[in-house]
């Protein structure tokens, strides 16, 4: 295995392994709380946030968790930083906590935040644990912005709230439903693969 | 009696979580390429959702409501439906090997399914009565099944359906026509997981129709 620098650690997030894109992991969230920009942004800061933390805590106590209950200790790590950013929500941004709903508990069950865990920051140090967790966690947050943004212009016929086509629009409501999700998120996968693959 | 009737319709079909409220979709997609492990994952989820359904309604009940404890929900939850998979899997080993040699592999890959952590919590936040619990916590696992199931089977199709691709990948897909390796099969870049949830979109818009019924 070659040795990876610093600054490609961080990177990878951003594009080499995007996730969703990917890494086809952690689907719900994606699909389920990108109806507008303003959510899917919302949603991608938690998880960043939780993904660092538990970045940090995983690789700071990867020595002393024993490997045969290594999981169980990972999701109670998680669990606790999702009850922490759960309360700020709550404390801070109650609309956002109102429409993101469920979703934001389930980080807790989000497959990249555990593996992550499991196959970075259980075996890398301090820095780079944090620079995987914040790469990946921006890297989230953008996808989930992108989709967001372009289901809710042509679903809903604005930006973060601020109306675009003027008032003949008419909305494409499909793409604000759920079909809109599946097949809206499956052609970005498609494009993606068309530059990726070379 | 007729409450409950339209709690579990709504559960199965008008609310069905895999394609209406987007819960589950991890194995949704992984455990869809053959019909076998598909059937395996949606009778694994059935059998642990009910049980977690009913021992976090309880948990809830009895220690979080009346200590005033909501907010540490989470970790709760999922350290009681990690313990619960724990513990079905070394009973079912022990008491009833069949059953476990056709969910085996699945058991694990259940605790971090987001379909079991969401029914338990969308049990809480609607406010369930027990009744109302267990059949909640017994129709959204069949609508997951009904699902799953339903698009493993077209899934099985797509890998042998022709799919629009770029020029260079037609040229290979024709090349391999000719050595009758495969039929035509899907391509990149619209391959796999891409066409995938294209096809999910359109399932997910015809379960859309049954909002019709209530």
């Amino acid at each position: 295995m070659t040795e990876t620098t610093l600054v490609q650690e961080f990177t990878k997030g951003l594009w080499k392994d995007i996730p969703p894109f990917r890494l086809v992991l952690g689907l719900c969230p994606i699909l389920a709380v990108t109806k507008a920009f303003g959510t899917g942004f919302g949603m991608g800061l938690a998880l960043t946030f939780v993904l660092v933390c538990s970045n940090v805590l995983v690789s700071a106590l990867r020595k002393i968790i024993p490997s045969k209950v290594r999981v169980p200790c990972f999701i109670i790590i998680i669990a606790t930083f999702v009850v922490i950013v759960e309360l700020v929500m709550q404390a801070f941004t109650y609309p956002l906590f109102l429409t993101l709903g469920i979703f934001i508990p389930l980080i807790v069950v989000n497959c990249i935040v555990l593996g992550r865990a499991e196959a970075f920051a259980s075996k890398q140090g301090l820095g780079r644990s944090i620079l995987d967790g914040l790469g990946m966690g921006i890297g989230f947050t953008i996808s989930l912005s992108v989709l967001g943004s372009i289901r809710e212009i042509f679903g809903a016929g604005t930006w973060n709230g601020m109306e675009i086509f003027g008032p003949s629009f008419q909305p494409f409501t499909f793409m604000v439903e759920a079909p809109g999700a599946f097949v809206c998120l499956g052609l970005m996968l498609a494009i993606m693969n068309l530059f990726g693959t070379e | 009696m007729g409450d409950y009737m339209l709690l579990a319709i709504s559960a199965i079909l008008v609310n069905n979580i895999l394609l209406i409220q987007y819960l589950g979709n991890c194995p949704f997609l992984g455990t869809s390429k053959k019909m076998d492990t598909a059937v395996g994952m949606a009778m694994a989820v059935v059998f642990v959702l009910a049980m977690a359904g009913i021992v976090t309604w309880i948990f809830e009940a009895v220690f979080l409501k009346p200590l005033g404890l909501e907010y540490i929900r989470t970790i709760v939850f999922i350290v009681v439906i990690a313990a619960l998979v724990q513990f079905v899997e070394l009973f079912l080993k022990k008491s009833i090997p069949a059953l476990y040699a056709g969910l085996g592999i699945f058991l694990p890959l259940i605790t971090t399914n987001c379909a079991v952590m969401g029914v338990c919590l969308i049990n809480i936040k609607e406010e369930y009565n027990f009744l109302q619990m267990l059949v909640s916590s017994l129709a959204y696992p069949v609508g997951f099944g009904v699902a799953l199931i339903l698009f493993a089977g077209l899934r099985e199709r797509i890998t042998l359906a022709r799919v629009p691709a770029r020029k260079k990948d037609i040229v290979f897909i024709e090349k391999r026509l000719r050595d009758r390796d495969t039929i035509g099969r899907v391509d990149a870049p619209v391959r796999d997981v891409a066409i995938a949830l294209v096809t999910a979109g359109f399932m997910s818009l015809a379960f859309l129709g049954f909002k019709g019924m209530i």
